[in-house]
């Protein structure tokens, strides 16, 4: 009772620095990964919580969402009954699951796989001998060391482990969802997850974290991808949940030679949501496509902090990001390129493009490029502005009211990164939140 | 069906309509030139219902309403009809939704239902045959990537899908090579009936040999300093507009 009470008036920090020496005595010891927890708190316990004074957290505050009551430790064994989560899957087409309640894995609403690839739980890869030599190789090995990763790193204990071997076509997507029931007061998750795209394979996957309560939910997420020499990867971030959600999601992706990693976030609610996207090409005729749509409305705020690194020759990336802002909302696009001495013959384009629905919305954007090689075809756009007063015009001359000619540009606008989207029950189900969000039900183009 | 009466626009105060008087009859076809600046593209504008124009004086009606004060949708849903010189690409809504959502909005202003589905598709297919459209070309995203002929053979199918009563080209004719200039005013003649009128605006009368206008009107300096018929079409092609100055500054 004694701990609850000095545990209730500590900072979330302090909460979390002396909850780590339980969770790693109830964890088994011979874990090959106690080491890289130690680091990992230590560097969290000296750092802390980013703060507006680093220049990377310039516009973003996480004083408002850190001063809420977490428990650290979900009590688990919650569950949803299917009818109620299944607007959250794609559930017109066959798919993969790999789907967490208040971060237990939820065997019910799963369906893993171990045939001629593995899709299933980190928690067993961490366990398992047969997985000794992947985890060996591949986890936290290009997670960052900023304080927030290591502060998943040091408390993570589950998430998706999904490893496609050589030449394997996948062949539906996959889903990984992370489910917070809310029975606690509010409620701290770290899922993290691993993934391996072996030489020339290919896999498409969709991410989704979703609140299932009103009561606040911090999810810091991390997620580390690996694609190897001519390995092709598409995947979706679905970014729609309650107002008092927040979510920090790190994601970090390093490529090989001639791999393809296409990834589309798609930030439509939340209260405060920071994404940490951060590609490292490796290899030659690496192609690295980013793109984004963000609609917010109410006292939203989205940061999208990006990072390409481009260390090989001949190489590209392409960032897309619009950004739609309504009522007080607030979004940041930081969007940096680096290019290395090594990287000739790089083309490297980023284009963030923004609309404020309303005067007191404010997005901020501050594209950089750091460019050390001389033979490379680098740009960057950036434009925030309103409706296009003659675009407006033209609708509303055919008889189409200010509020749906509204929304038609809005929907023409954010198309260039819809049309992206390769799977089709996606692409719909994107246009329809979309089209909601809008507030009106317009006979789209699908 | 319009009138209009010493009607006086500007934009960011600078006067550019000077005081415009111009009525037009059902089943009438007027054209108005000019030189450059003149002022055209703002009177089709401010008769559509532009909002970044001014209006500060003079008199607007349809039909004996003053639409004055109206949205561009309102005006629309009352039977104006402005074909752009310049039409706004919008990618991603196909040419059909956007005019299915044209429609509609409209027959909603007007307290009527949806028009069943099956009956729109008979309706596109008739005006798409009679502008000699493909049905590819109705599924491509609006403007985006259209010819200039597209763009306007598709602005005068939007003008055969909306039936208005007042239709006012402006420059449709711009951007027409000879085969689509013919395609584009047989369309607007089958639509001519006794109940609509056509306001064509135009730099040349190449145009007034397809659309044959009953009144041509000259406007200079926003103001209509000239009327006549169709030869006076002739006379301005053959003359330009220098004399039309020395007459009024005699």
């Amino acid at each position: 009772m004694g701990q609850t009470i000095k545990l209730r008036n500590m900072s979330l920090k302090d909460k979390l620095v002396s909850s780590f020496l339980a969770f790693d005595d109830h964890l088994e010891d011979e874990s090959p990964i106690h080491d890289i927890r130690s680091k990992a708190i230590k560097n969290f316990e000296e750092n802390g919580f980013p703060t507006k004074k680093e220049e990377d957290w310039k516009y973003t505050s996480l004083k408002p969402i850190l001063k809420d009551n977490y428990s650290i430790f979900p009590k688990g064994e919650n569950t949803v009954e299917l009818k109620d989560v299944k607007q959250y899957f794609l559930h017109d087409i066959d798919t993969f699951k790999v789907v967490f309640i208040d971060g237990v894995y939820s065997s019910f609403l799963s369906e893993t796989t171990h045939d001629s690839m593995d899709i299933c739980l980190i928690s067993s890869a961490l366990k398992k001998d047969k997985y000794s030599a992947s985890i060996e190789t591949y986890y936290n090995k290009i997670a960052g060391e900023d304080s927030l990763t290591s502060l998943n790193t040091a408390f993570a204990k589950e998430g998706a482990y999904i490893n496609i071997p050589k030449n394997k076509e996948v062949e539906k997507p996959i889903e990984i969802i992370n489910f917070v029931t809310g029975k606690e007061e509010a409620l701290m998750a770290q899922p993290r997850n691993l993934i391996i795209v072996g030489e020339n394979a290919h896999v498409q996957i969709i991410e989704r974290h979703q609140s299932l309560t009103d009561n606040a939910v911090l999810t810091n997420s991390v997620t580390e991808i690996f694609v190897e020499k001519r390995a092709f990867i598409d995947y979706y971030k679905i970014q729609n949940n309650n107002s008092t959600a927040s979510l920090i999601d790190s994601t970090f992706i390093s490529q090989e030679q001639d791999s393809n990693c296409c990834l589309h976030t798609f930030s439509l609610g939340g209260k405060l949501t920071r994404n940490n996207l951060k590609f490292s090409q490796n290899g030659e005729h690496c192609d690295s496509t980013l793109k984004g749509i963000t609609i917010l409305k109410d006292k939203q705020h989205v940061d999208h902090n990006t990072l390409v690194e481009h260390i090989a020759p001949n190489c590209e990336s392409h960032q897309d990001y619009k950004g739609l802002y309504s009522d007080k909302s607030t979004g940041v696009f930081n969007g940096k390129v680096i290019v290395e001495k090594e990287a000739q013959k790089t083309n490297a384009f980023q284009q963030n493009n923004n609309i404020l629905i309303d005067d007191k919305a404010t997005v901020n954007a501050k594209p950089q490029l750091e460019i050390f090689a001389d033979d490379v075809k680098c740009s960057h756009g950036c434009t925030i502005g309103q409706f296009d007063e003659e675009a407006l015009f033209y609708l509303r001359s055919r008889g189409i009211a200010k509020k749906e000619a509204q929304a038609l540009l809005m929907y023409a606008f954010a198309n260039t990164v819809l049309e992206s989207v390769k799977i089709p029950s996606l692409k719909r189900r994107i246009n329809r939140i979309i089209a909601e969000k809008i507030g009106v039900s317009i006979g789209f183009n699908v | 069906m319009l009138h209009v009466k010493d009607l006086h626009a500007s934009v960011n105060e600078k006067d550019i309509l000077k005081g415009i008087n111009l009525d037009v009859k059902a089943g009438e076809v007027h054209a108005i030139m000019g030189p450059n600046g003149s002022g055209k593209s703002t009177l089709a504008a401010v008769i559509a219902g532009k909002d970044t124009f001014e209006v500060s004086k003079g008199e607007l009606t349809l039909n004996n309403e003053d639409i004055s004060e109206l949205d561009p949708e309102e005006r629309a849903h009352k039977g104006v009809f402005m074909s752009f010189q310049y039409p706004v690409e919008i990618p991603g809504v196909s040419v059909t939704n956007f005019i299915k959502t044209a429609i509609n909005e409209t027959r909603k202003a007007k307290g009527l239902k949806d028009m069943p589905a099956s009956e729109m598709l008979k309706f596109i297919k008739e005006k798409a045959d009679l502008l000699e459209i493909d049905r590819k070309f109705l599924s491509r995203s609006l403007n985006e990537g259209f010819s200039g002929g597209e763009k306007k053979r598709n602005e005068i199918f939007q003008m055969a899908m909306l039936e208005p009563k007042l239709a006012i080209l402006d420059e449709t004719d711009s951007g027409l090579d000879i085969d689509a200039l013919k395609i584009v005013a047989n369309g607007v003649n089958k639509l001519r009936s006794k109940d609509n009128a056509v306001v064509v605006i135009t730099h040349y009368q190449r145009l007034l040999d397809y659309i044959v206008p009953d009144f041509v009107h000259v406007l200079m300096n926003g103001k209509i300093v000239k009327s006549g018929t169709k030869e006076l079409a002739y006379e301005l092609e053959e003359k330009g507009y220098d004399w039309i100055k020395e007459e009024i500054n005699a």
